[in-house]
Parts: structure tokens; C-alpha cells; sequence
């Protein structure tokens, strides 16, 4: 276990640093100039070439890049050229929001994919399955600021359960959870659905029901601890997706998020944001696969980490 | 000294004038209450020196002060910190008193030495301001940005007096002095804060911050120590981060939120005008803005005036006005219709395509050309684009259209062959200060057309730089018609050589709650988006 995870850690060393580099050049290759943009639309040439130089933009590529490195080593994730604040501060303010959603968007997937792909499954090759799969697709193929405004209209502005937009308390949280576990439910439907049914044709399955176990009991007991290993997997993606933020649905429901600064950095070229959002995002995806790989074996003994 | 004014854009700013005097200055408005404001971006930065956005510039005016302001819901010029101001014969030398008894948000009184730190700390190449430029014309301006911020021509002649000596007449020098780069910053806070004194502002100004969180919201409370009595109205303002405007214009309708920060969202836009009960909720007014196309005049076929005359005349300006629901007027010159020197009555180039295919035909390309247009991709522009690229095509005109990023278009724009036509909106030009010559210098004339310059057409006429010279030293202000009048020619010789195609001015809709009341200019003012934030009151508390 120890060795599986050094070597875990170092494989995840090497990603964040390829990912800073692929990173790094393509916004180095960007025709903005992060100088110019700084400086503003009336500043003299001198100038410009004063900023360029306080932030070593006059320096080949490979030492920005390793000047980059060696600060990041140290915490220092640079400072934004729009916000002019240190680009860890900014991230750090919406990790809170971005973690709470991440949550609440699981667990709503979770329980709209678990329920809806066990339905199916059950019913297979039945109308209800049939339904089923075609609300999944719909789902998962609906745009998000629709669904997002749908809901927002219904259950906030017309009915008045749920606060329109904002953060802070539970109530905020739902309208925004539901809408992304409404759209990824679908996959997770799609996927439980297909392997439930691969489970329920197994011979531990046929044994349980010739013992005379009932229907829920087969599906809840025996067969569904098998069944969400794929499932489980795929959180760990989810993990890595939310972090780089659910854009539109951050911006729809005011939900201060990684999403909204990612969306913000990009639209203003913000270079430092975006290198940070990426890197965070990176640490993320490496985190939420490996813990998905650690989680495995609780759920399947059979599964070894080497 | 007052801004000379047209008649039409005096006569209402009288009004206006008139309006807040009879509502700021009636005794009967009630202090109190609060406002909420909303945003989809992120508050960039609240320090005075760098600000530079529609968003951030009028909240720094609510906690800055300078030497100069303009009156509520007007462009005309007033002392603020300053009680008064003497200008030298020659205009070479201008004399500030201040006011007495300012204090800072710290407790601290107001010196000459911070108005004298505060704008050589904008200068000071270290502080990376985008403002620097505005104080060109102080002596010792080139030694100082080459060194460390330090300006010859400012001298603290006692803690109540500073001296101002410049190294060329300047007729724009005191709206520089109204200018947020300009504004009094303690230097000890400075120094505190380093570099996120943007974060924690402390200033002179109506209100203080009170609370930031980021991605969410910014807190201001009112300034129970400002120096002018009676305001601001509001005990507090906040400002909620990160609402989609089709979001907040919800909110707003349900009284959750009182001033749309990004304004009515344009889908929703006509119905909302529409609908009579906004009537009163929704002030509208003129804007210090033009939208062009820019023709770089470097490059083929655009170095033939006749080309760039051609495509004056084939862009049908009221359907783009329709285009964006009628939020604009068209325009015929580069200064929009509030702007002194504009000029009244000049019809510009009539949208005629048969005229624009003839002259086309003459310039050598009966069967028009390829050209490319270049256009900042958040909306509307890119619908605006493709109506020019469809007007372009109707005389033949093949210009393939970019839409890109705002900073690629801008970097592209300051290559002397980087983009043959590009389209200004969601970038160029609003006025950083209400006279013509801020229409010229980075966006017409010699200065702006250089390597990352503004100036996308890179139209440089030495002539008629001259000529700005010349307009731009005539300080006296019995000389004020004279000095419009020579900028009205300046403009109406750049329409016969044509570098842009004007196309229309921005008008600003603000729209607020009942519960935000205050004469409509406070809502439109023209140097304060989305209101006047001192100036407004809440009805409630009344």
C-alpha cells in the first residue's frame, strides 16, 4: 500500500508539471499582451516596456517558466493581472463554494442516476426502461443555462421555495445541485443501468434468487455493491469536472465558484487565473482518480492495488 | 472655469443642474437606508491608481476624492478637495487650496503632501498604473516615469497649498485633476497594504469599505467624517458579485435588488422598456461613446481614402441601431452628440450603396475586394459584425469576419498590418474625461499609431496634430468657443479623410428599484455607471 502510493505520488508530481508546461506554452503563445493590457489604453510605450520588464516578460520562455516553477514550489501562484490580487487568494476564496457544489451535485447525481439506472434495469426491455433511457439522454444532452433558468423560474421565482440565485445557506444549494443532477444524472443512469444488468446475470445472482431471495433484497443486497463499482470510478471524474468549475450553472445561480472566475480569467486573458484554475483543477483530477482507485477495493475485495 | 458646452447638451445639463439642486439640495431628503447593486464580474481592483474599468471606476469615486469633480448628472468641472484654484496668465501654473478639515477613512487629515504623493505614485513606473499617461503634461513628467514617480512641477507650498507648473499650456489639465488616477491616497496606508491596497482602499471619499468577500460581495458604509455636508444619502451600498444580468433583472422585479450594475439584459431588454409600470424605473441618457469601424489605413486597398469613404456609405447604421434595440443613435462624426465640439447639423456620410459601389468603381475594384474585419466575440458584437460584413457584401465587399477575444483584438489592432478593419464595440471609445480631445490623441491621432497603440486605423495627420496642439494650449477660458470650434474642424477633417466609419453612440439605461429615488441625471450621470452612488436615496426612509 505504501509503495502503490509513492508511486501514485510521483505519477502525480509528473502530470501537474506536464500540465503546467502545456499550460504555460500555449498562453505563451496567445497574441495578448499581458503587458499592454496591464498598462492600459493611454499609456506611453515607456511604460509598457517598464511593466514587461517588473514581470519578466522580457525573459525567454524557459526561465519565465522555470521563474513560474520555483515560486509555485513556494505557494506563490503569481498575481492577477486584472485583480491585481495574489491568484492563490482568489482560488483559495472559491474553493469553499466550488467544494460545497461539487457535493451537492454528487450526491444529487448519485441518487437520480442510482435510482433511475436500477429502474431500468430492472425493468429492462419494458416500457419503463424505455422511458427511462430517453429522459437519461435528454438529460444528459440539455443545455445546462436552460435547465438552470427552468428551474430557477419554477421553484424561485413562481412558487418562491428556494431563493433566486446566491450562496450561503441550504436553500441556496439546491437549486444549482439539482440542475447539475439533472444533467449528469443521465450518465450515471445510463451507467448503473448497464451494470446492473451485467450483474444480475451472474451465478451468484441465479444462487440468491434459487435460495428464494426476494426481488429487493437480490437488487439492494446483493447486487448493488457490485454494480457501482464503475459508478464509483466515475466520481472520481465528476471530482476533477466540478473543479474546474460548472461554469454556466455557477453564473445562472450567482454561486461564486471556480467556474465563475475560470469563465472571468478567460473572457479578460487574465494569464496568472488561468494557469492557477488549471493547476487546481489538475490537483483535483489526479486526487479525485486516486481516491476513486483507493475507494475500489472497499467496495470489491477482489481488486488488488499494486 | 466651467466646460463649454453646446447649447442643447448646456441647456439640459442646466436642467439636470437645476433638478439635483432643487433634490440634493432641498433639506427634506431623509439620510438612511441602504442599496444593493449587481454584478456579473468580479470587482477588480478598488485602488485609484490602477482601477481602470466601467465597473470599478465609479466605486473608486464613491471613496476617493480628488482635487476636481463634475456637478451630480453633468460634465461640469467644480473644485472638490480644492476650495479653490488660481491658473497662471500663461496657463503654465496652476495653485490648489485645499479645502479645510478633509480626513481620511483613517482618521488622518488631508495634506498637500498626499495630493502631491498620490499622483506621483500613479506616475511612478513601479505602481504599473495604466493612468500615468494622463499627467504628460506636468513638468518633469518624462524624468519621473523614468525614474521613480518623482514630479518637478508639484511643489507643497504649506500644508494647505500645492503648486502645479506644466511643461506645456494644457486645456484639459484640470479635468486630469477630476481624473480617479488623480485621486488622494494616504501614503502610510499605501505602504501598509502594499500591493493590495486595491483590496483595502482608504480614502477621502463619501463612503469606506466595510467588508469584501471575494466572488461574492463588497460592502461600502457610509463616511460619518465627509466633508461635504449632508452626504452621501446612503448609510450603506452592496454590491453582490457574480449574478447573470437575466438573474438580477428576476431579482429586481421581486425587490431583492435595486440597481442593475450590467444594465437590463439586451434579450429582455424591449420588454422591459415595454412595459409601463418601469416607466419610472428606468432612466435613459447619452453616453461619451462612439462605436466605428477602424480602416487601417496602411494597409491595401484602405490607404485610398475613396475606399474607406465607400464603406461609409455602404453601413446601414439604424439597422444596427435595431440591431441592439434601439440603445444607440447613429452617428455621423467621431464625438458623440454630448460632447463639446461636436458638431451639430453635419449629416456625415449618407448610407447610400449605390454612391459606395461607384466610388468603389473609381478607387479600381468595380468588383469590390477580400478584406478581413476583426470584432470582440462577447455579444452583441458579433451580430453587430455580421450586419456590417452583410452591408460590406452588398457592394461588394468580401471582409471575412474574426471575432476573438477582447486582448487578442486589441493586439492585433496595435500591429501597423495586424487587422485591415476592425469593429470598436465592447472596447473603444469611452470618453476617459467629457472633452474632444480625449477622442483624438490615443485613438486619432500621430501618438496612438505606434506598436501597441489605439490608434487601429493609424491615421497620423501631422496637420492636424498641430492643430490638436494648438487647441489643446488655448487655456484661456474666454478662448473656450474658439477652442471647441478648433476641435470641431479637427474632427469634421478627419470625417473627409475618413480613417473610421463611425456607426452609432451608445445611450445608457440604468434601471433601479422604487425604492432608489433621485432626479434622473444622477441615474445617467456622465461620469459616474451605473449611478451617482453619493447622490441617490432610498425612498423608503423618507
Amino acid at each position: 500500500m505504501a509503495g502503490y502510493l509513492a508511486r501514485r505520488v510521483v505519477q502525480a508530481v509528473l502530470i501537474l508539471l506536464g500540465v503546467t508546461f502545456v499550460t504555460f506554452i500555449l498562453l505563451y503563445l496567445l497574441p495578448a499582451d499581458p503587458a499592454r493590457q496591464i498598462a492600459g489604453r493611454s499609456a506611453t510605450a515607456a511604460t509598457v516596456q517598464s511593466i514587461r520588464q517588473q514581470l519578466g516578460l522580457d525573459l525567454p520562455l524557459w526561465q519565465q517558466y522555470l521563474r513560474y516553477l520555483g515560486n509555485l514550489v513556494q505557494g506563490d501562484m503569481g498575481r492577477s493581472y486584472i485583480q491585481r490580487t495574489e491568484v492563490a487568494s482568489l482560488v483559495w476564496s472559491r474553493l469553499p463554494a466550488t467544494l460545497l457544489l461539487m457535493a451537492g451535485a454528487i450526491v444529487c447525481e448519485l441518487a437520480i442516476g442510482l435510482a433511475a439506472g436500477i429502474l431500468a434495469a430492472v425493468r429492462r426491455g419494458r416500457p419503463t426502461d424505455t422511458a427511462i433511457m430517453v429522459a437519461s439522454f435528454l438529460g444528459v444532452s440539455a443545455p445546462q443555462f436552460v435547465v438552470g433558468i427552468l428551474l430557477l423560474y419554477v421553484f424561485a421565482v413562481q412558487l418562491g421555495w428556494f431563493p433566486i440565485g446566491g450562496y450561503g445557506t441550504f436553500a441556496h444549494l439546491v437549486l444549482p445541485s439539482l440542475t447539475l443532477g439533472i444533467l449528469g444524472g443521465g450518465w450515471y443512469s445510463r451507467m448503473a443501468r448497464s451494470s446492473m444488468v451485467d450483474v444480475l446475470r451472474q451465478d451468484y445472482i441465479r444462487t440468491a434468487r434459487a435460495k428464494g431471495a426476494g426481488g429487493r433484497r437480490i437488487v439492494f443486497v446483493h447486487a448493488l455493491r457490485n454494480a457501482v463499482l464503475p459508478l464509483i470510478a466515475m466520481i472520481g471524474l465528476d471530482i476533477g469536472i466540478f473543479m474546474s468549475g460548472a461554469v454556466v450553472v455557477e453564473s445562472v445561480f450567482g454561486w461564486p465558484g471556480i467556474g465563475q472566475l475560470t469563465w472571468q480569467a478567460i473572457q479578460q486573458v487574465d494569464i496568472p487565473v488561468i494557469m492557477g484554475v488549471t493547476l487546481t483543477a489538475a490537483v483535483f483530477i489526479v486526487l479525485g482518480n486516486l481516491l476513486a482507485d483507493l475507494i475500489a477495493p472497499l467496495a470489491d475485495p477482489r481488486i488488488k492495488l499494486r | 472655469m466651467r466646460t463649454l458646452m453646446l447649447a442643447g447638451a448646456l441647456a439640459s445639463a442646466l436642467l439636470c443642474g437645476t433638478a439635483l439642486t432643487q433634490a440634493a439640495g432641498a433639506a427634506d431628503i431623509k439620510n438612511g437606508g441602504s442599496m444593493i447593486v449587481t454584478y456579473k464580474d468580479d470587482v477588480a481592483t478598488l485602488d485609484p491608481a490602477i482601477g481602470y474599468d466601467w465597473q470599478n471606476w465609479s466605486m473608486i469615486k464613491a471613496l476617493f476624492d480628488g482635487l476636481m469633480d463634475y456637478e451630480p448628472g453633468t460634465t461640469t468641472l467644480r473644485p472638490n478637495l480644492a476650495e479653490s484654484y488660481e491658473m497662471s496668465a500663461d496657463g503654465m501654473t496652476y495653485t490648489f487650496k485645499l479645502r479645510p478639515g478633509v480626513k481620511f477613512h483613517n482618521g488622518r487629515a488631508l495634506t498637500a503632501e498626499d495630493i502631491k504623493y498620490s499622483i506621483e505614485r500613479t506616475v511612478n513606473p513601479a505602481t504599473q498604473s495604466p493612468g500615468a499617461g494622463f499627467f504628460g503634461s506636468i513638468k518633469g513628467f518624462e524624468e519621473a516615469t523614468a525614474g521613480d514617480g518623482s514630479l518637478s512641477g508639484i511643489t507643497v507650498v504649506d500644508p494647505r497649498t500645492v503648486r502645479i507648473e506644466l511643461s506645456r499650456p494644457d486645456a484639459t489639465f484640470l479635468h486630469v485633476m477630476a481624473i480617479n488616477f488623480s485621486f488622494a491616497v494616504p501614503k502610510e496606508e499605501v505602504e501598509k497594504s502594499g500591493a493590495d491596497f486595491g483590496k483595502q482602499p482608504v480614502g477621502t471619499g463619501a463612503f469606506k469599505l466595510a467588508e469584501w468577500v471575494l466572488g461574492q460581495r463588497v460592502v461600502f458604509e457610509r463616511n460619518p467624517d465627509y466633508f461635504e455636508q449632508g452626504l452621501p444619502h446612503l448609510d450603506q451600498i452592496t454590491f453582490e458579485i457574480g449574478q447573470e444580468p437575466t438573474v438580477a433583472l428576476l431579482r429586481l422585479e421581486r425587490g431583492e435588488v435595486d440597481v442593475l450594475g450590467d444594465g437590463i439584459p439586451p434579450a429582455r431588454f424591449l420588454e422591459v422598456r415595454g412595459n409601463a409600470k418601469n416607466k419610472d424605473l428606468i432612466a435613459e441618457g447619452g453616453q461619451l461613446h462612439t462605436g466605428y469601424v477602424a480602416m487601417n489605413v496602411l494597409m491595401e486597398p484602405f490607404d485610398d481614402v475613396r475606399v474607406r469613404r465607400a464603406v461609409n456609405m455602404a453601413i446601414n447604421k439604424d439597422r444596427i441601431v435595431r440591431i441592439i434595440n434601439g440603445r444607440a443613435v447613429p452617428a455621423t462624426q467621431p464625438l458623440p452628440p454630448t460632447m463639446p465640439g461636436y458638431a451639430k447639423g453635419y449629416e456625415g456620410y449618407a448610407f447610400d450603396q449605390n454612391k459606395a459601389k461607384a466610388l468603389l468603381a473609381e478607387a479600381g475594384f468595380p468588383d469590390g475586394f477580400d478584406t478581413e474585419i476583426l470584432a470582440n466575440n462577447t455579444d452583441p458584437n458579433p451580430r453587430i459584425v455580421q450586419a456590417i460584413q452583410q452591408d460590406l457584401a452588398a457592394v461588394g465587399i468580401r471582409a471575412a469576419v474574426k471575432t476573438l477575444a477582447q486582448a487578442n483584438v486589441i493586439a492585433a489592432g496595435g500591429e501597423p498590418q495586424g487587422a485591415p478593419m476592425i469593429w470598436s464595440g465592447g472596447m473603444a471609445w469611452i470618453a476617459d474625461f467629457p472633452d474632444p480631445s480625449n477622442f483624438y490623441g490615443p485613438i486619432l491621432g500621430c501618438a496612438g499609431a505606434v506598436p501597441g497603440g489605439w490608434n487601429w486605423s493609424w491615421y497620423c495627420n501631422k496637420d492636424l496634430d498641430a492643430k490638436a496642439a494648438a487647441a489643446d494650449a488655448m487655456v484661456d477660458p474666454a478662448k473656450k468657443e474658439e477652442r471647441t470650434a478648433a476641435w470641431r474642424d479637427i474632427y469634421l477633417k478627419i470625417m473627409e479623410d475618413a480613417p473610421w466609419a463611425p456607426v452609432f453612440n451608445e445611450q445608457r439605461f440604468t434601471m433601479h428599484s422604487a425604492r432608489m429615488g433621485g432626479p434622473d441625471a444622477i441615474f445617467v450621470d456622465p461620469v459616474h455607471i451605473p449611478v451617482n452612488y453619493e447622490q441617490v436615496y432610498a425612498t423608503d426612509v423618507q
